[in-house]
């Protein structure tokens, strides 16, 4: 067994698409019209053929109010690697992205937490230098 | 307003008071975190009783912005401490 997927709710698949592509930096895997959303999802340009992320549309009721209820407590959804969590925050923040905490070094980690404006709250962290 | 004696009376609370010292406007997310770092092993939801306790005794001001809400420290409330018994002659004092 593997880890292929992993899905995050979005509440606009376009702007999802544009953030995690001209944002963050991923490329577009996959985009099948299914009814009125689409399969939608994106990888790493590092790992082309690693974990794709799902941009799953968050039409279910209760995905909003989970969704709401993370973000007011500043907890992410999930968890991003990168080489520098310092220059990342530099990059993001000069691109307008909004950080709910700046760079933290704990537990042998450095994270910071940023908003993907689709309603979910994303951590990025390295080992601590 | 609450009791800032009682407030400070607990570890966990006054470990709340110094990551906050550390850097202001934390999410909760962030101070459990940073909490868990120094060892603590209180639950989210124990870290957020005790906020409330501090916020009660004006120690915590809980700041909501947008979807968001941050924390930050306000130790005005330890001025009555330095008030009460500040050093020097206590003639003025009565």
């Amino acid at each position: 067994m593997r880890i292929g997927h992993l899905s995050i709710f979005v509440d606009d698949q376009d702007k999802a698409l544009t953030f995690y592509t001209g944002v963050l930096g991923f490329t577009k895997k996959h985009e099948i019209p299914l009814g009125e959303h689409r399969w939608l999802t994106v990888v790493s340009p590092e790992e082309p053929d690693g974990v794709e992320l799902v941009l799953e549309p968050d039409q279910h009721p209760a995905a909003a109010t989970f969704k709401k209820a993370l973000v007011t407590d500043g907890i992410p959804v999930t968890m991003f690697g990168v080489p520098d969590v310092a220059a990342e925050y530099e990059r993001l923040t000069a691109l307008g992205v909004i950080f709910t905490q700046e760079p933290l070094s704990v537990g042998g980690m450095t994270t910071a937490v940023f908003d993907d404006t689709c309603g979910n709250l994303i951590q990025i962290a390295a080992p601590q230098a | 307003m609450g009791d800032v004696y009682k407030a400070l009376a607990d570890p966990t609370r006054r470990a709340i008071l110094d990551e906050l010292q550390d850097r202001g406007g934390q999410t909760l997310f962030e101070l459990c975190a940073r909490l868990a770092g120094k060892g603590f092993t209180s639950t989210r939801q124990a870290i957020s009783q005790h906020l409330a306790v501090l916020s009660d005794a004006g120690l915590v001001v809980i700041r909501r912005e947008g979807r968001y809400v941050f924390l930050d420290l306000d130790t005005s409330p330890l001025r009555q401490i330095y008030q009460r018994w500040r050093a020097g002659p206590c003639g003025s004092d009565t």
